[in-house]
Protein backbone atom coordinates (compact mmCIF):
# COMPACT_ATOMS: atom_id res chain seq x y z
CA UNK A 1 0.00 0.00 0.00
CA UNK A 2 1.33 3.55 -0.90
CA UNK A 3 1.47 6.17 1.44
CA UNK A 4 -1.25 8.12 2.43
CA UNK A 5 -1.19 11.65 0.77
CA UNK A 6 -1.95 14.57 2.89
CA UNK A 7 -2.58 18.10 1.56
CA UNK A 8 -4.13 21.06 3.53
CA UNK A 9 -7.52 22.54 2.16
CA UNK A 10 -8.60 25.62 1.51
CA UNK A 11 -12.32 26.88 2.28
CA UNK A 12 -13.89 30.01 1.47
CA UNK A 13 -16.01 31.12 4.58
CA UNK A 14 -18.41 34.36 3.62
CA UNK A 15 -19.11 36.65 2.18
CA UNK A 16 -22.48 35.24 2.53
CA UNK A 17 -22.42 33.25 5.78
CA UNK A 18 -24.72 33.63 8.58
CA UNK A 19 -22.25 32.91 11.20
CA UNK A 20 -20.02 35.88 9.87
CA UNK A 21 -22.20 38.93 11.17
CA UNK A 22 -22.86 40.45 7.72
CA UNK A 23 -20.44 40.16 5.25
CA UNK A 24 -17.35 39.08 6.39
CA UNK A 25 -15.13 36.80 4.19
CA UNK A 26 -12.79 33.92 5.97
CA UNK A 27 -9.95 31.84 3.79
CA UNK A 28 -9.24 29.28 5.97
CA UNK A 29 -6.58 26.89 5.22
CA UNK A 30 -6.97 23.55 7.56
CA UNK A 31 -5.17 20.80 8.06
CA UNK A 32 -8.35 18.15 9.03
CA UNK A 33 -10.05 20.25 10.83
CA UNK A 34 -7.32 22.11 12.55
CA UNK A 35 -6.82 26.04 11.15
CA UNK A 36 -3.56 26.30 9.79
CA UNK A 37 -3.97 30.05 8.63
CA UNK A 38 -6.87 32.56 8.13
CA UNK A 39 -6.81 35.20 5.76
CA UNK A 40 -10.36 37.79 6.47
CA UNK A 41 -11.13 39.51 3.10
CA UNK A 42 -13.18 43.25 4.18
CA UNK A 43 -14.84 46.28 2.79
CA UNK A 44 -17.80 44.27 1.50
CA UNK A 45 -19.94 46.53 3.28
CA UNK A 46 -17.43 50.19 2.71
CA UNK A 47 -19.79 52.71 2.30
CA UNK A 48 -17.33 56.14 2.62
CA UNK A 49 -19.79 57.29 5.11
CA UNK A 50 -16.63 59.43 6.12
CA UNK A 51 -15.93 60.55 3.04
CA UNK A 52 -19.54 61.78 2.61
CA UNK A 53 -19.42 62.97 6.04
CA UNK A 54 -16.97 65.82 4.68
CA UNK A 55 -19.67 67.23 2.13
CA UNK A 56 -22.01 67.42 5.26
CA UNK A 57 -22.62 70.43 7.83
CA UNK A 58 -21.96 69.50 11.28
CA UNK A 59 -25.31 68.69 12.72
CA UNK A 60 -26.06 66.57 9.29
CA UNK A 61 -23.61 64.16 10.17
CA UNK A 62 -25.34 62.37 13.27
CA UNK A 63 -27.59 60.54 11.13
CA UNK A 64 -24.22 59.37 9.12
CA UNK A 65 -21.94 58.24 12.21
CA UNK A 66 -25.04 56.17 13.44
CA UNK A 67 -24.79 53.91 11.02
CA UNK A 68 -21.52 52.79 11.26
CA UNK A 69 -22.21 50.66 13.89
CA UNK A 70 -25.21 49.57 13.38
CA UNK A 71 -26.11 47.90 16.88
CA UNK A 72 -24.87 50.88 18.44
CA UNK A 73 -25.95 53.59 16.94
CA UNK A 74 -26.08 55.78 19.54
CA UNK A 75 -22.55 55.09 21.13
CA UNK A 76 -21.47 56.25 17.41
CA UNK A 77 -23.26 59.57 17.80
CA UNK A 78 -21.92 60.53 21.30
CA UNK A 79 -18.34 60.09 20.09
CA UNK A 80 -18.84 62.56 17.49
CA UNK A 81 -20.94 64.85 19.12
CA UNK A 82 -18.52 65.21 22.03
CA UNK A 83 -16.19 65.83 19.84
CA UNK A 84 -17.44 68.67 17.97
CA UNK A 85 -18.80 70.17 21.34
CA UNK A 86 -15.15 69.52 22.54
CA UNK A 87 -13.96 72.01 19.53
CA UNK A 88 -16.69 74.34 20.60
CA UNK A 89 -15.64 74.14 23.68
CA UNK A 90 -19.44 73.59 24.80
CA UNK A 91 -20.77 72.30 27.92
CA UNK A 92 -24.05 70.59 28.14
CA UNK A 93 -26.26 71.55 31.11
CA UNK A 94 -26.11 68.02 33.90
CA UNK A 95 -29.85 66.95 32.88
CA UNK A 96 -28.05 66.40 29.50
CA UNK A 97 -25.53 64.76 30.70
CA UNK A 98 -27.72 62.67 32.59
CA UNK A 99 -30.09 61.42 29.65
CA UNK A 100 -27.08 60.86 27.51
CA UNK A 101 -25.40 58.42 30.01
CA UNK A 102 -28.75 56.55 30.42
CA UNK A 103 -29.12 56.55 26.64
CA UNK A 104 -25.77 55.36 26.14
CA UNK A 105 -26.04 52.80 28.49
CA UNK A 106 -29.62 51.60 26.99
CA UNK A 107 -27.96 51.06 23.70
CA UNK A 108 -24.88 49.15 25.40
CA UNK A 109 -27.69 47.04 26.18
CA UNK A 110 -29.67 46.48 22.96
CA UNK A 111 -25.84 45.75 21.63
CA UNK A 112 -25.15 43.34 24.28
CA UNK A 113 -28.92 41.57 23.65
CA UNK A 114 -27.43 40.86 20.12
CA UNK A 115 -24.66 39.82 20.77
CA UNK A 116 -25.93 37.57 23.56
CA UNK A 117 -28.68 36.21 20.94
CA UNK A 118 -26.32 36.00 17.41
CA UNK A 119 -23.27 34.32 19.84
CA UNK A 120 -25.66 31.64 21.44
CA UNK A 121 -27.36 30.90 18.55
CA UNK A 122 -24.19 29.59 16.79
CA UNK A 123 -23.11 28.02 19.03
CA UNK A 124 -26.09 25.73 19.36
CA UNK A 125 -28.67 27.67 21.43
CA UNK A 126 -31.25 28.94 18.83
CA UNK A 127 -33.50 29.78 21.43
CA UNK A 128 -31.17 32.39 23.01
CA UNK A 129 -31.70 34.48 19.85
CA UNK A 130 -35.40 34.97 19.95
CA UNK A 131 -35.31 35.54 23.88
CA UNK A 132 -32.97 38.41 23.71
CA UNK A 133 -34.50 40.05 20.75
CA UNK A 134 -37.77 39.86 22.69
CA UNK A 135 -35.89 41.95 25.35
CA UNK A 136 -34.28 44.01 22.74
CA UNK A 137 -37.71 45.06 21.25
CA UNK A 138 -38.43 47.21 24.10
CA UNK A 139 -35.24 49.08 24.24
CA UNK A 140 -36.04 49.74 20.47
CA UNK A 141 -39.86 51.01 21.67
CA UNK A 142 -37.79 53.51 23.88
CA UNK A 143 -36.19 54.55 21.40
CA UNK A 144 -39.03 54.52 18.99
CA UNK A 145 -40.35 57.35 21.93
CA UNK A 146 -37.75 59.47 22.05
CA UNK A 147 -37.23 59.95 17.98
CA UNK A 148 -39.86 58.25 16.07
CA UNK A 149 -37.05 56.00 15.01
CA UNK A 150 -36.07 52.50 16.74
CA UNK A 151 -32.70 51.95 14.75
CA UNK A 152 -30.85 55.17 14.54
CA UNK A 153 -32.79 58.08 16.84
CA UNK A 154 -30.23 60.58 16.06
CA UNK A 155 -31.53 62.07 19.00
CA UNK A 156 -28.04 63.30 20.64
CA UNK A 157 -27.32 66.59 18.74
CA UNK A 158 -23.99 68.97 18.98
CA UNK A 159 -25.41 71.28 21.82
CA UNK A 160 -27.56 68.59 23.29
CA UNK A 161 -30.62 66.84 22.40
CA UNK A 162 -33.05 67.13 19.50
CA UNK A 163 -36.40 67.88 21.43
CA UNK A 164 -37.07 67.57 25.10
CA UNK A 165 -38.05 63.81 26.66
CA UNK A 166 -41.34 62.38 26.03
CA UNK A 167 -44.11 62.11 28.25
CA UNK A 168 -43.52 58.47 29.26
CA UNK A 169 -39.98 58.35 28.97
CA UNK A 170 -39.68 57.50 32.80
CA UNK A 171 -42.39 55.11 33.11
CA UNK A 172 -40.80 53.05 29.79
CA UNK A 173 -37.37 52.83 31.00
CA UNK A 174 -38.58 52.10 35.12
CA UNK A 175 -40.89 49.10 33.23
CA UNK A 176 -37.94 48.16 31.34
CA UNK A 177 -35.18 47.98 34.10
CA UNK A 178 -37.66 46.23 36.61
CA UNK A 179 -38.08 43.31 34.21
CA UNK A 180 -34.78 42.93 32.59
CA UNK A 181 -32.43 41.10 35.50
CA UNK A 182 -34.65 38.57 36.00
CA UNK A 183 -34.33 37.91 32.46
CA UNK A 184 -30.91 38.03 32.80
CA UNK A 185 -31.17 35.54 35.31
CA UNK A 186 -33.13 33.36 33.21
CA UNK A 187 -30.36 34.02 30.31
CA UNK A 188 -27.53 32.69 32.51
CA UNK A 189 -29.74 30.06 34.03
CA UNK A 190 -29.76 28.47 30.06
CA UNK A 191 -25.69 29.31 29.60
CA UNK A 192 -23.62 29.86 32.41
CA UNK A 193 -23.69 26.53 33.57
CA UNK A 194 -24.85 24.86 30.49
CA UNK A 195 -22.29 21.64 29.87
CA UNK A 196 -22.29 22.15 26.28
CA UNK A 197 -22.08 25.66 25.82
CA UNK A 198 -19.00 25.67 28.52
CA UNK A 199 -17.21 22.99 26.03
CA UNK A 200 -17.91 25.20 23.29
CA UNK A 201 -16.55 28.12 24.46
CA UNK A 202 -13.70 27.08 27.78
CA UNK A 203 -10.83 27.07 26.69
CA UNK A 204 -11.08 28.67 23.12
CA UNK A 205 -9.90 31.17 20.61
CA UNK A 206 -7.68 32.22 23.96
CA UNK A 207 -5.98 35.57 24.02
CA UNK A 208 -3.25 37.22 26.47
CA UNK A 209 -3.51 40.66 27.72
CA UNK A 210 -0.15 40.93 26.08
CA UNK A 211 -1.33 40.42 22.67
CA UNK A 212 -4.74 42.51 22.46
CA UNK A 213 -2.79 45.52 23.90
CA UNK A 214 -0.49 44.95 20.83
CA UNK A 215 -3.08 44.15 18.43
CA UNK A 216 -5.40 47.30 19.65
CA UNK A 217 -7.58 45.78 21.21
CA UNK A 218 -9.00 47.53 24.45
CA UNK A 219 -12.46 47.22 25.50
CA UNK A 220 -14.49 43.72 26.71
CA UNK A 221 -11.97 41.57 25.12
CA UNK A 222 -9.20 42.77 26.78
CA UNK A 223 -10.98 42.86 30.19
CA UNK A 224 -11.58 39.69 29.76
CA UNK A 225 -7.78 38.94 29.37
CA UNK A 226 -7.26 40.98 32.82
CA UNK A 227 -7.68 44.39 31.68
CA UNK A 228 -9.58 47.05 33.65
CA UNK A 229 -9.24 49.45 30.99
CA UNK A 230 -12.84 51.04 30.80
CA UNK A 231 -12.84 54.71 28.96
CA UNK A 232 -15.36 55.48 31.81
CA UNK A 233 -13.16 55.15 34.40
CA UNK A 234 -10.03 56.15 33.28
CA UNK A 235 -11.14 58.93 31.09
CA UNK A 236 -14.05 59.57 32.40
CA UNK A 237 -16.97 61.51 30.03
CA UNK A 238 -20.15 62.90 30.06
CA UNK A 239 -20.53 62.82 33.64
CA UNK A 240 -19.70 59.26 34.37
CA UNK A 241 -17.74 59.97 36.60
CA UNK A 242 -20.90 60.37 39.32
CA UNK A 243 -22.18 57.08 38.35
CA UNK A 244 -21.18 54.19 40.96
CA UNK A 245 -20.63 51.00 39.08
CA UNK A 246 -18.14 48.54 38.35
CA UNK A 247 -15.21 47.33 35.66
CA UNK A 248 -16.12 43.34 35.33
CA UNK A 249 -12.92 41.72 34.30
CA UNK A 250 -12.22 37.78 34.20
CA UNK A 251 -8.29 36.97 33.70
CA UNK A 252 -8.89 33.62 31.57
CA UNK A 253 -8.98 35.77 28.06
CA UNK A 254 -11.29 32.98 26.45
CA UNK A 255 -14.54 32.89 24.55
CA UNK A 256 -16.21 31.55 27.93
CA UNK A 257 -14.57 35.27 29.56
CA UNK A 258 -15.90 37.40 27.21
CA UNK A 259 -19.18 35.61 27.68
CA UNK A 260 -18.88 36.52 31.09
CA UNK A 261 -17.72 39.91 31.23
CA UNK A 262 -20.48 40.93 28.73
CA UNK A 263 -23.23 39.55 31.02
CA UNK A 264 -21.90 41.37 34.15
CA UNK A 265 -21.39 44.33 32.03
CA UNK A 266 -24.95 44.20 31.26
CA UNK A 267 -25.70 44.42 34.96
CA UNK A 268 -23.73 47.11 35.66
CA UNK A 269 -25.22 49.05 32.49
CA UNK A 270 -28.79 48.64 34.81
CA UNK A 271 -27.06 49.70 37.82
CA UNK A 272 -26.27 53.25 35.96
CA UNK A 273 -29.53 53.59 34.48
CA UNK A 274 -30.84 52.82 37.64
CA UNK A 275 -28.83 55.81 39.41
CA UNK A 276 -30.14 57.97 36.20
CA UNK A 277 -33.37 57.68 36.54
CA UNK A 278 -34.21 60.30 39.20
CA UNK A 279 -31.15 62.22 38.60
CA UNK A 280 -33.33 63.29 35.46
CA UNK A 281 -36.26 65.29 35.74
CA UNK A 282 -39.50 65.04 33.69
CA UNK A 283 -39.06 68.36 31.94
CA UNK A 284 -36.24 70.66 32.33
CA UNK A 285 -32.78 71.89 29.66
CA UNK A 286 -32.58 69.26 26.96
CA UNK A 287 -29.77 71.30 24.92
CA UNK A 288 -27.12 74.11 25.77
CA UNK A 289 -27.48 77.95 25.72
CA UNK A 290 -25.35 78.79 23.05
CA UNK A 291 -27.19 80.69 20.24
CA UNK A 292 -24.68 79.73 17.85
CA UNK A 293 -25.41 76.38 17.39
CA UNK A 294 -28.89 75.50 19.20
CA UNK A 295 -31.85 77.07 17.60
CA UNK A 296 -33.89 79.32 19.75
CA UNK A 297 -37.44 77.89 21.15
CA UNK A 298 -40.39 78.38 18.86
CA UNK A 299 -42.47 80.84 20.99
CA UNK A 300 -39.44 83.20 20.11
CA UNK A 301 -38.95 82.46 16.64
CA UNK A 302 -42.57 83.80 16.01
CA UNK A 303 -42.27 86.87 17.90
CA UNK A 304 -38.50 88.21 18.17
CA UNK A 305 -37.19 89.44 15.19
CA UNK A 306 -33.04 88.15 16.21
CA UNK A 307 -34.59 84.66 17.29
CA UNK A 308 -35.72 84.48 13.42
CA UNK A 309 -32.64 85.61 12.16
CA UNK A 310 -30.86 82.86 14.09
CA UNK A 311 -33.17 80.57 13.50
CA UNK A 312 -32.78 80.54 9.78
CA UNK A 313 -28.90 81.03 9.68
CA UNK A 314 -28.53 77.86 11.74
CA UNK A 315 -31.44 75.89 9.49
CA UNK A 316 -29.42 77.32 6.11
CA UNK A 317 -25.90 78.07 6.61
CA UNK A 318 -25.05 75.93 9.66
CA UNK A 319 -23.09 77.25 12.23
CA UNK A 320 -19.08 77.02 12.37
CA UNK A 321 -16.27 75.13 14.19
CA UNK A 322 -13.36 76.91 15.22
CA UNK A 323 -10.44 75.32 13.43
CA UNK A 324 -8.49 72.34 14.87
CA UNK A 325 -8.78 68.76 15.65
CA UNK A 326 -9.69 66.75 18.39
CA UNK A 327 -9.95 62.98 19.03
CA UNK A 328 -12.81 62.03 22.04
CA UNK A 329 -13.12 57.85 22.97
CA UNK A 330 -16.52 56.60 24.74
CA UNK A 331 -16.25 53.11 25.83
CA UNK A 332 -18.96 51.52 23.10
CA UNK A 333 -20.19 48.33 23.72
CA UNK A 334 -17.15 47.20 20.97
CA UNK A 335 -14.46 48.63 23.04
CA UNK A 336 -13.29 52.22 22.58
CA UNK A 337 -15.62 53.74 20.08
CA UNK A 338 -13.58 56.97 19.43
CA UNK A 339 -14.50 60.09 17.14
CA UNK A 340 -11.36 61.94 15.35
CA UNK A 341 -12.72 65.44 13.92
CA UNK A 342 -10.90 68.08 12.14
CA UNK A 343 -12.43 71.08 11.68
CA UNK A 344 -10.76 73.78 8.83
CA UNK A 345 -13.17 76.75 10.57
CA UNK A 346 -16.01 76.14 7.95
CA UNK A 347 -19.91 75.35 8.61
CA UNK A 348 -18.83 71.62 7.19
CA UNK A 349 -15.82 68.85 9.01
CA UNK A 350 -12.45 68.62 6.87
CA UNK A 351 -12.67 65.26 7.87
CA UNK A 352 -14.40 62.94 10.60
CA UNK A 353 -12.84 59.24 11.34
CA UNK A 354 -14.34 56.68 13.94
CA UNK A 355 -12.05 54.38 15.78
CA UNK A 356 -13.67 50.84 14.83
CA UNK A 357 -13.34 48.49 17.47
CA UNK A 358 -14.20 46.26 15.01
CA UNK A 359 -12.17 46.51 12.64
CA UNK A 360 -9.49 45.61 14.51
CA UNK A 361 -11.25 42.66 16.37
CA UNK A 362 -11.24 41.01 12.71
CA UNK A 363 -7.42 42.08 12.33
CA UNK A 364 -6.34 39.92 15.35
CA UNK A 365 -8.98 37.15 14.23
CA UNK A 366 -6.04 35.15 12.74
CA UNK A 367 -3.90 35.58 15.49
CA UNK A 368 -6.83 34.53 17.90
CA UNK A 369 -7.66 31.48 15.98
CA UNK A 370 -4.58 29.51 14.48
CA UNK A 371 -4.20 26.09 15.26
CA UNK A 372 -7.55 25.46 16.89
CA UNK A 373 -10.86 23.90 15.25
CA UNK A 374 -12.96 25.13 12.38
CA UNK A 375 -15.92 24.97 14.67
CA UNK A 376 -13.94 27.26 17.19
CA UNK A 377 -14.07 30.30 14.15
CA UNK A 378 -17.08 30.45 14.40
CA UNK A 379 -17.31 30.94 18.33
CA UNK A 380 -14.27 33.36 18.18
CA UNK A 381 -16.24 35.53 16.27
CA UNK A 382 -19.64 35.49 17.75
CA UNK A 383 -17.25 36.18 21.24
CA UNK A 384 -15.36 39.07 19.45
CA UNK A 385 -18.49 40.89 18.38
CA UNK A 386 -18.03 42.17 15.32
CA UNK A 387 -20.16 44.42 13.18
CA UNK A 388 -19.11 44.52 9.81
CA UNK A 389 -20.51 48.44 9.47
CA UNK A 390 -18.62 49.02 11.82
CA UNK A 391 -15.11 47.92 10.66
CA UNK A 392 -15.78 48.71 6.48
CA UNK A 393 -17.55 51.93 7.47
CA UNK B 1 1.68 65.36 30.75
CA UNK B 2 1.73 68.14 28.45
CA UNK B 3 3.69 68.17 25.20
CA UNK B 4 6.74 69.99 26.43
CA UNK B 5 7.51 67.72 29.13
CA UNK B 6 6.73 64.47 26.83
CA UNK B 7 9.10 65.99 24.16
CA UNK B 8 11.83 66.54 27.22
CA UNK B 9 11.67 62.95 28.15
CA UNK B 10 11.74 62.09 24.40
CA UNK B 11 14.95 64.19 23.89
CA UNK B 12 17.00 62.02 25.96
CA UNK B 13 16.13 58.90 24.17
CA UNK B 14 16.27 59.86 20.78
CA UNK B 15 18.94 62.20 19.97
CA UNK B 16 18.98 64.00 17.17
CA UNK B 17 14.99 63.90 16.59
CA UNK B 18 13.37 67.51 16.09
CA UNK B 19 10.13 66.91 17.85
CA UNK B 20 7.30 69.85 18.31
CA UNK B 21 4.14 70.75 20.33
CA UNK B 22 1.53 70.94 17.91
CA UNK B 23 -1.58 72.67 19.31
CA UNK B 24 -4.80 70.98 20.93
CA UNK B 25 -7.90 71.58 22.88
CA UNK B 26 -8.27 67.84 24.66
CA UNK B 27 -4.33 65.78 24.74
CA UNK B 28 -0.76 66.58 24.01
CA UNK B 29 0.22 67.01 20.34
CA UNK B 30 3.59 66.16 19.09
CA UNK B 31 4.86 66.37 15.74
CA UNK B 32 7.30 63.96 14.38
CA UNK B 33 9.81 63.78 11.09
CA UNK B 34 9.09 60.94 9.29
CA UNK B 35 12.95 59.94 9.66
CA UNK B 36 12.84 59.15 13.62
CA UNK B 37 9.15 57.94 13.77
CA UNK B 38 10.33 53.91 14.20
CA UNK B 39 12.72 55.45 17.27
CA UNK B 40 10.36 57.67 18.62
CA UNK B 41 7.31 55.18 19.27
CA UNK B 42 9.78 52.71 20.37
CA UNK B 43 11.11 54.91 23.19
CA UNK B 44 7.22 55.82 23.61
CA UNK B 45 6.56 52.36 24.38
CA UNK B 46 9.18 51.29 26.46
CA UNK B 47 10.12 54.39 28.27
CA UNK B 48 8.57 53.89 32.23
CA UNK B 49 7.13 57.51 32.26
CA UNK B 50 5.34 57.05 29.26
CA UNK B 51 4.66 53.62 28.28
CA UNK B 52 2.35 54.40 25.00
CA UNK B 53 1.37 50.23 24.88
CA UNK B 54 -1.82 50.52 22.87
CA UNK B 55 -1.77 52.66 19.66
CA UNK B 56 -5.04 53.36 19.15
CA UNK B 57 -6.01 54.48 15.99
CA UNK B 58 -3.84 55.47 13.12
CA UNK B 59 -5.49 57.72 9.98
CA UNK B 60 -4.55 60.76 7.78
CA UNK B 61 -5.76 64.12 7.02
CA UNK B 62 -5.35 65.55 3.28
CA UNK B 63 -4.79 69.57 3.74
CA UNK B 64 -4.67 70.17 -0.12
CA UNK B 65 -3.61 72.58 -1.26
CA UNK B 66 -1.08 73.01 2.00
CA UNK B 67 2.73 71.28 1.15
CA UNK B 68 3.45 68.88 2.39
CA UNK B 69 0.05 67.78 2.11
CA UNK B 70 -0.49 65.40 4.04
CA UNK B 71 -0.75 64.74 8.00
CA UNK B 72 -0.53 60.79 9.26
CA UNK B 73 -2.15 60.76 13.01
CA UNK B 74 -1.11 58.28 15.49
CA UNK B 75 -3.46 58.39 18.56
CA UNK B 76 -1.52 56.64 21.39
CA UNK B 77 -3.00 55.61 24.62
CA UNK B 78 -1.02 54.83 27.72
CA UNK B 79 -3.23 52.36 30.38
CA UNK B 80 -0.49 51.94 33.17
CA UNK B 81 0.24 56.03 33.55
CA UNK B 82 -3.54 57.12 32.31
CA UNK B 83 -1.82 59.28 29.03
CA UNK B 84 -3.05 59.81 25.87
CA UNK B 85 -1.27 61.49 23.13
CA UNK B 86 -1.55 62.35 19.21
CA UNK B 87 1.59 61.97 17.38
CA UNK B 88 1.75 63.44 13.61
CA UNK B 89 3.72 63.17 10.85
CA UNK B 90 3.58 65.75 8.09
CA UNK B 91 4.48 63.85 4.43
CA UNK B 92 4.42 64.91 0.69
CA UNK B 93 2.34 63.10 -2.10
CA UNK B 94 5.80 61.15 -2.89
CA UNK B 95 6.92 61.10 0.35
CA UNK B 96 6.61 57.54 2.32
CA UNK B 97 6.16 57.01 6.67
CA UNK B 98 7.91 54.07 7.64
CA UNK B 99 5.43 51.41 9.23
CA UNK B 100 5.23 51.01 12.62
CA UNK B 101 4.31 47.45 12.87
CA UNK B 102 7.52 46.28 14.11
CA UNK B 103 6.44 48.59 17.59
CA UNK B 104 2.52 48.12 17.61
CA UNK B 105 1.46 44.49 15.82
CA UNK B 106 -1.92 46.07 15.26
CA UNK B 107 -0.74 48.98 12.88
CA UNK B 108 -1.04 46.48 10.04
CA UNK B 109 -4.65 46.99 8.91
CA UNK B 110 -4.67 50.69 10.87
CA UNK B 111 -1.82 51.98 7.93
CA UNK B 112 -3.17 49.46 5.75
CA UNK B 113 -6.42 51.79 5.27
CA UNK B 114 -4.68 55.09 5.13
CA UNK B 115 -2.95 53.42 1.95
CA UNK B 116 -6.16 52.23 0.35
CA UNK B 117 -7.76 55.58 1.34
CA UNK B 118 -4.87 58.23 1.16
CA UNK B 119 -2.13 56.43 -1.20
CA UNK B 120 0.35 57.43 1.82
CA UNK B 121 2.98 54.62 1.26
CA UNK B 122 3.92 53.02 4.51
CA UNK B 123 7.92 51.88 3.62
CA UNK B 124 8.54 48.65 5.04
CA UNK B 125 5.02 47.26 5.26
CA UNK B 126 4.22 43.53 4.66
CA UNK B 127 1.09 44.14 3.24
CA UNK B 128 0.01 47.11 1.08
CA UNK B 129 -2.94 46.29 -0.83
CA UNK B 130 -6.07 47.78 -0.94
CA UNK B 131 -8.66 46.97 2.19
CA UNK B 132 -11.85 48.55 1.88
CA UNK B 133 -12.07 49.32 -1.69
CA UNK B 134 -11.69 46.36 -4.80
CA UNK B 135 -8.48 45.19 -5.76
CA UNK B 136 -8.96 46.98 -8.99
CA UNK B 137 -9.62 50.23 -7.71
CA UNK B 138 -8.21 53.24 -9.06
CA UNK B 139 -7.61 56.45 -6.76
CA UNK B 140 -7.55 56.90 -3.16
CA UNK B 141 -11.37 58.18 -2.43
CA UNK B 142 -10.12 60.20 1.03
CA UNK B 143 -7.99 62.51 -0.82
CA UNK B 144 -9.39 66.40 -1.25
CA UNK B 145 -8.86 66.42 -4.91
CA UNK B 146 -11.43 62.78 -5.18
CA UNK B 147 -14.22 63.79 -6.80
CA UNK B 148 -17.25 62.89 -4.31
CA UNK B 149 -19.77 61.45 -6.94
CA UNK B 150 -17.91 59.42 -9.86
CA UNK B 151 -19.85 58.95 -13.10
CA UNK B 152 -18.32 55.20 -13.77
CA UNK B 153 -20.32 53.28 -16.72
CA UNK B 154 -22.10 50.92 -15.10
CA UNK B 155 -21.25 47.46 -16.33
CA UNK B 156 -24.26 46.09 -18.71
CA UNK B 157 -25.25 43.67 -21.16
CA UNK B 158 -26.60 45.06 -24.40
CA UNK B 159 -29.98 43.26 -24.70
CA UNK B 160 -30.86 40.62 -27.27
CA UNK B 161 -31.62 41.68 -30.54
CA UNK B 162 -32.28 39.04 -32.96
CA UNK B 163 -33.85 40.12 -36.60
CA UNK B 164 -36.45 38.06 -37.77
CA UNK B 165 -34.59 36.70 -40.47
CA UNK B 166 -31.85 35.71 -37.76
CA UNK B 167 -34.85 34.22 -35.86
CA UNK B 168 -36.10 32.30 -38.64
CA UNK B 169 -32.23 30.93 -39.48
CA UNK B 170 -32.08 30.14 -35.56
CA UNK B 171 -35.23 27.95 -35.67
CA UNK B 172 -34.34 25.85 -38.97
CA UNK B 173 -30.74 25.26 -37.39
CA UNK B 174 -32.83 23.80 -34.55
CA UNK B 175 -35.02 21.75 -36.37
CA UNK B 176 -32.08 20.16 -38.64
CA UNK B 177 -30.09 19.21 -35.67
CA UNK B 178 -33.63 17.52 -34.22
CA UNK B 179 -34.18 15.55 -37.41
CA UNK B 180 -30.38 13.88 -37.01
Amino acid sequence: MGEIRTETMTVNMGPQHPSTHGVLRLVLELDGEVIQSVMPTIGYLHTGIEKTAEQKKWQQVVPLVERMDYLAAQSNSLAYVLCVEKLLGLDMPQRVKDIRVLLAELQRLASHLIWLGTHAMEIGAVSMLFYAVRERELLMNINELIAGFRFFPSYFRVGGLREDLPRGFHEAVTAFLDRFPTKLDEFEGLLTKNDIFRRRTEGVGTISLEDAYSWGLVGPIARAAGSDYDVRKYFPYTGYEAYDFKVPTATEGDVYARYRVRIAEMRESVKICRQAIPRITPAGPWACDDTRVVPPPKDKVYTEMEALIQHFLIYSQGFTVPAGDAYVPVEGPRGEHGCYVVSDGSNRPWRVKMRAPSFLAIQALPAIVRGGLIADVVAVIGSNDVVMGDCDR
Amino acid sequence: MDAPAIIDILHGLVPGASLVSGQSVDFATIYVPAATLVETATALRDDPRLRFNVLVEVTAADYLPRDPRFEVVYHLLSIPNRLRLRMKVRVTTEGSVPTVQGVWRGAGWLEREVWDMFGIVFAGHNDLRRLLMPEDWDGHPARKDYPVQIHKATQTYEPLEVSEAEFRANIERDRVKRAH
